[in-house]
């Protein structure tokens, strides 16, 4: 009996609170880098496409909804020749960011994507992609991968020694 | 049997084997990289640590590695002792200290024995902060790609490259932690095996370059159970398919085919699928129709008909050719060869049914310790049989090894020493120079008349009644004895043969080789043309001049041609007469050819990776393959088409084919046990073509239209274009993909094998049709050598690994290693027609007709005179065919420009 008599009062307590929620869309709450929402493509600090299309991102995702495929450019850099989201599967859990070996694929705090095509949810690369590095912004994947590309040679990533001569016998 | 100890568990497991390989067999996990069941231990990767105790009392035990330690009685081992584990931690931590930050750019990722034994052994932190060491990559052809950087130095790949295929242009270079694999210089891997590299090397050393141009991680492939089209020996393989396009050809493990090895052809040959030469749509007088008016056309025809006669095919597949012959008619059907093949075909699917000889599978081929090659050149044209010879070259070797000093053989390198001092007697007789001299003992070389003489003569020196060859000069009589004498001796003696030499009489005289043996292990095994030209002999039906007979003389008027491009087949008038007298042609193919181009009515039919059928392999094994993805809206199988447009017909599906194809042909009685039809079920649901970690289900088509649709249904075969259903529960043979808990390589095939290296548990696919019965009369058709005139050559097409196949000729890789086009001459008879080296000829008939203009290449390897060597199948060389008379004139380009 007491108890519920306290329930009572402390729920009743609430009327004369501050409400938490707020006027949207009038009123926006303030969303940390960190919200999962809307996926992004990022660029590398060098400005070139983060993304190596490895497909981890898709093989982790739940709901199964990215799917890209792997091509080269003349560099040797490996980038996907597509890559789409179906966002109207996309149940932004992050998986795919936290996949991902190169820091290109991110959740950002925009989360405003409603339509009323559904068709208009799936995003293709050029809808995904942006210009910048996004939340990371010193990681380039090719300066600590051993692949050679165009301008990085054996020998030139991080902590690499330079190419074994095969034909000396010097220990 | 031996009782040995792991962990404390009890197993009773065969003696003498070792405990890595026996660990295995048992279904416990135990990391390894050197040790491959087909080529033995090593001991280089140190990898397969246990500690080894020496009795019940001891506590310590010491550290040994499991590759090299064979199985006695009473072994106690311990794989989980942390002294094992640690040691097996720290070694790939060492391993990995070099290894690039590549998986993600990686094709080998995914399905890589380095990431799944490092998971394995739980090394998932990099604590090694000093600089790697890094090596330059080769160009290694079209075939292969080179990233030396994530080698783990296991030397696999050289083991599998020198010892193993028995070529020496990749090598290990430099020294300590420097060791480079690779060739000496930049350059296409000259071995046809060379493709295996890409799944002996546990790491992404080596892989799959026509892969990586259109690259899919093994977790999102769509597979099949399936069988290579591309020659007579039905290796099983995996295809893969993303997005609609074939990706990619792996090894499927049969036990008793192609274990662990495919050949180049096999592997790479598979993009003619992809082509820009494929049919995409009916055609109705060369317009494009859809596939209702082609269907109905297709009936109309038929109906309007005055008589329809079927021209079947060697690479279609059983079930297809019996869907042609019951729509036109038992007397209408022609197996679409000419008559010599035919004839050699009749004659070797004799002497498999009734010739009372055991006709061997790879497996069994391995195990012979006396060989005879009569006129095949085997890498060429039966390739992976080849890779089993080899082995089989080691055979005396290895029993020498066991009895004598008592070393098993899986002591590789120890085994490998002794081969020096004992060697299988391997002869070879053929036209030019093969692949396998090398381990022969001794060569023949002559033209087929030749051989087939030797042959009967080595055959009537093995058993008087045999009959009696024409005479032979003595150094070739000795060599005749010497060979008799050996095959002898042998216990399980092994003649190969096969109709590369188009000769009746070689074939005849392979048989009566075999027939005079003594030895109850006999076999006799041939090498045939294509993937299901047994299969095509068995059900008979007549040769294509009949065919051709019947159109000139006009008692048909309307053709139906089922996947056979007939310009391969006949000289180039004959078949031009006979398109063009035909009222109606109707052609099915898959890819655009001369023939194709002729056809009233094309029907687009579905590729080996899009269809299924059975196929009936040289050994008279049946296989059947299964599609691997649905073929587009507008293409068929061909016998859909077939069947599409039979009256009344209760054969509603491929199973009521292969049932009555089976009742029709005693032969073929087997057929339908060959594999599961399409009510079979795994705990109630179909089994899965997708792996449980396919990606993409929601995205894949979201471009068309964002509401997925409804998977493909497949109401043919027991497969489900689908991720769901119960992989554990099925049957290994019947498999799509290899894969199991912890193990994402190829190498997971150990979890599904009675033991490493075995048989497949539950049985290897396909089903033998012939076991030995009956014999044949001795044949007596001893040819009389064939003399040459001065002036006049005669045609040898030899065939060729890149080249002479029709489909894999299409495929872009292949292509660029396809044998050079030129025509092979002896130095003697070029000296004598004053021809040098790359002097360009005009090739003509008797009758002066200039037929083509070819560079000439002297080959001192060819001894026969007055023969002109060229390639097989190749199209540049279609005007030329084996044993054509031929003359010989120089190009010169001041007059014939002027003429
Ligand atoms: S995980 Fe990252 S690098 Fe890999 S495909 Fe996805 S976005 Fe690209
Ligand atoms: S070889 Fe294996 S471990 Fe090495 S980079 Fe490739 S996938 Fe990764
Ligand atoms: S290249 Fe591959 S197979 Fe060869 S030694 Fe290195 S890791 Fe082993
Ligand atoms: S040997 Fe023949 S069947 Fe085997 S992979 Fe090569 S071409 Fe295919
Ligand atoms: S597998 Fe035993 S040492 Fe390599």
């Amino acid at each position: 009996m007491l108890s519920q008599i306290r329930s009572l009062w402390e729920v009743l307590k609430h009327t004369f609170v501050k409400a938490d929620t707020v006027e949207y869309p009038e009123q926006r709450r303030e969303l940390y880098p960190r919200y999962r929402g809307r996926i992004i493509l990022t660029r590398d600090p060098d400005g070139e496409e983060r993304c190596v299309a490895c497909n981890l991102c898709a093989v982790v995702c739940p709901p199964d909804c990215i799917a890209l495929q792997k091509a080269e450019d003349e560099d040797g850099r490996w980038y996907p020749e597509f890559f789409r989201i179906n966002f109207s599967r996309c149940i932004m859990c992050g998986f795919c960011e936290e996949a991902c070996p190169t820091h290109a694929i991110q959740l950002t705090p925009d989360f405003e994507m409603g339509e009323y095509d559904r068709q208009n949810m799936v995003y293709e690369k050029q809808n995904l992609l942006i210009d910048g590095t996004g939340k990371y912004h010193d990681y380039n994947f090719y300066r600590v991968a051993g692949m050679t590309i165009n301008g990085k040679n054996k020998g030139q990533a991080e902590n690499e020694k330079p190419p074994v001569d095969v034909k000396t016998l010097l220990p | 049997m031996a009782r040995i100890q792991i962990d404390g568990q009890f197993y009773s497991v065969p003696e003498g084997n070792n405990v890595l390989s026996t660990c295995l067999s048992l279904g416990l996990d135990l990391p390894y990289f050197c040790w491959h069941p087909a080529m033995g231990s090593a001991g280089a990767c140190r990898q397969c640590a246990i500690i080894q105790y020496k009795d019940e009392e001891d506590t310590r035990g010491r550290l040994v590695m499991a590759c090299m330690t064979p199985v006695t009685d009473n072994l106690r081992i311990s794989l989980n002792a942390e002294q094992a584990r640690q040691f097996r931690r720290d070694n790939i931590e060492l391993l990995m200290t070099n290894h690039p930050h590549d998986c993600p750019v990686c094709e080998e990722g995914g399905e890589c024995h380095l990431q799944d034994m490092t998971h394995m052994t739980g090394h998932n932190l990099r604590r090694y902060r000093g600089r790697k060491r890094t090596h330059n990559n080769q160009n290694l052809g079209p075939f292969i790609n080179h990233e030396m950087n994530r080698c783990i130095a296991c030397y696999r790949c050289t083991r599998f490259y020198n010892e193993y295929a028995g070529c020496d242009d990749l090598q290990v270079f430099g020294i300590h932690n420097n060791v480079y694999f690779g060739r000496f210089e930049d350059g296409a891997l000259e071995s046809e095996f060379s493709g295996n590299l890409v799944e002996v090397c546990p790491t992404g050393v080596f892989t799959d370059k026509t892969f990586s141009a259109h690259f899919t991680r093994k977790w999102d492939l769509q597979t099949a159970p399936s069988i290579c089209v591309h020659c007579s020996l039905g290796c099983n393989i995996s295809p893969g398919e993303r997005y609609g396009e074939l990706r990619r050809i792996v090894n499927r493990y049969n036990g008793d085919v192609n274990g662990y090895f495919l050949c180049d052809r096999g592997r790479f040959g598979y993009d003619f699928v992809n082509s820009s030469k494929r049919i995409q749509h009916p055609r109705i007088k060369q317009r494009n129709a859809c596939i209702q008016t082609a269907k109905e056309h297709f009936h109309q025809l038929l109906t309007r008909a005055k008589r329809t006669i079927g021209i079947g095919s060697p690479r279609a597949t059983l079930e297809a050719n019996f869907a042609l012959r019951s729509l036109v008619g038992e007397t209408n059907f022609f197996s679409g060869i000419e008559d010599t093949e035919y004839q050699l075909l009749q004659t070797v699917s004799q002497i498999i049914r009734d010739g009372g000889i055991h006709s061997p599978s790879m497996r069994e081929v391995e195990q012979a310790d006396a060989l005879l090659i009569l006129g095949e050149d085997v890498t060429h044209s039966a390739p992976r049989l080849a890779l089993s010879l080899r082995q089989a070259a080691r055979n005396v070797s290895i029993e020498l090894a066991a009895s004598a000093l008592h070393v098993p053989s899986w002591q590789n390198a120890a085994v490998r020493e002794i081969e020096k001092q004992a060697l299988t007697p391997v002869f070879i007789a053929s036209i030019g120079r093969t692949r396998l001299d090398d381990i022969a003992l001794d060569t023949y070389h002559g033209s087929p008349d030749y051989l087939a003489n030797f042959g009967f003569a080595i055959a009537h020196y093995l058993d008087s009644s045999a009959p009696e060859a024409n005479a032979l000069d003595a150094d070739e009589n000795k060599l005749a004895h010497t060979i008799a004498a050996a095959l002898k001796q042998a216990k399980r003696p092994l003649i190969v043969s096969g109709t590369s030499c188009s000769s009746l009489a070689v074939i005849q005289a392979a048989y009566n080789i075999a027939k005079a043996l003594p030895s109850p292990n006999r076999q006799l095994t041939f090498s045939l043309p294509e993937c299901n030209s047994l299969g095509l002999a068995l059900m008979a039906g007549n040769d294509l001049q009949q065919a051709f007979t019947a159109i000139e003389q006009g008692q048909a008027d309307t053709v139906v041609i089922l996947e056979n491009d007939l310009y391969r087949r006949a000289e180039k008038q004959k078949v031009d007469a006979f398109l063009e007298t035909a009222e109606q042609l109707v052609v099915i193919d898959s890819l655009k050819n001369p023939t194709t181009e002729k056809a009233d009515l094309l029907l687009p039919a579905a590729s080996f990776a899009e269809s299924e059928g059975t196929l009936v392999n040289n050994e008279g094994r049946a296989q059947r393959y299964f599609p691997v993805y649905p073929a587009p809206d507008s293409i068929c199988a061909s016998w859909q088409w077939l069947l599409g447009t039979m009256e009344n017909s209760s054969w509603q599906h491929h199973d009521d084919l292969t049932t009555a194809c089976a009742q029709a042909f005693p032969d073929l009685t087997a057929i339908t046990q060959v594999a599961p039809g399409a009510d079979y079920r795994v705990k109630g649901s179909k089994i899965p073509r997708q792996p449980h970690r396919y990606s993409g289900r929601t995205a894949l088509h979201a471009n068309i239209d964002v509401s997925e649709p409804g998977q493909p249904t497949d109401s043919e075969t027991p497969f489900a274009y689908s991720m769901e259903g119960n992989m554990a529960q099925v049957p290994p043979a019947l498999l799509p993909v290899v894969w199991s808990p912890g193990w994402d390589s190829n190498q997971a095939i150990n979890k599904f094998q009675e033991e490493t290296g075995g048989h497949l548990r539950e049985g290897d696919a396909g089903i033998r049709l012939f076991e030995v019965s009956g014999t044949l009369a001795w044949f007596n058709g001893i040819p009389k050598p064939y003399i040459s005139e001065p002036g006049v050559w005669e045609v040898m097409a030899l065939p060729h690994i890149f080249g002479s196949e029709e489909l894999s000729l299409q495929s872009p890789a292949i292509a660029q290693r396809l044998a050079t086009v030129c025509a092979l001459m002896n130095p003697l008879d070029a000296e004598q027609a004053g021809i040098d080296n790359g002097d360009c000829v005009i090739i003509s008939d008797l009758s002066g007709a200039s037929l083509l203009t070819t560079v000439i290449q002297i080959d001192t390897n060819l001894s026969s005179a007055g023969l002109l060597c060229i390639t097989a199948g190749h199209p540049k060389f279609q005007a030329l065919k084996m044993g054509m008379q031929v003359t010989l004139r120089k190009f010169n380009s001041d007059s014939e420009v002027g003429s």
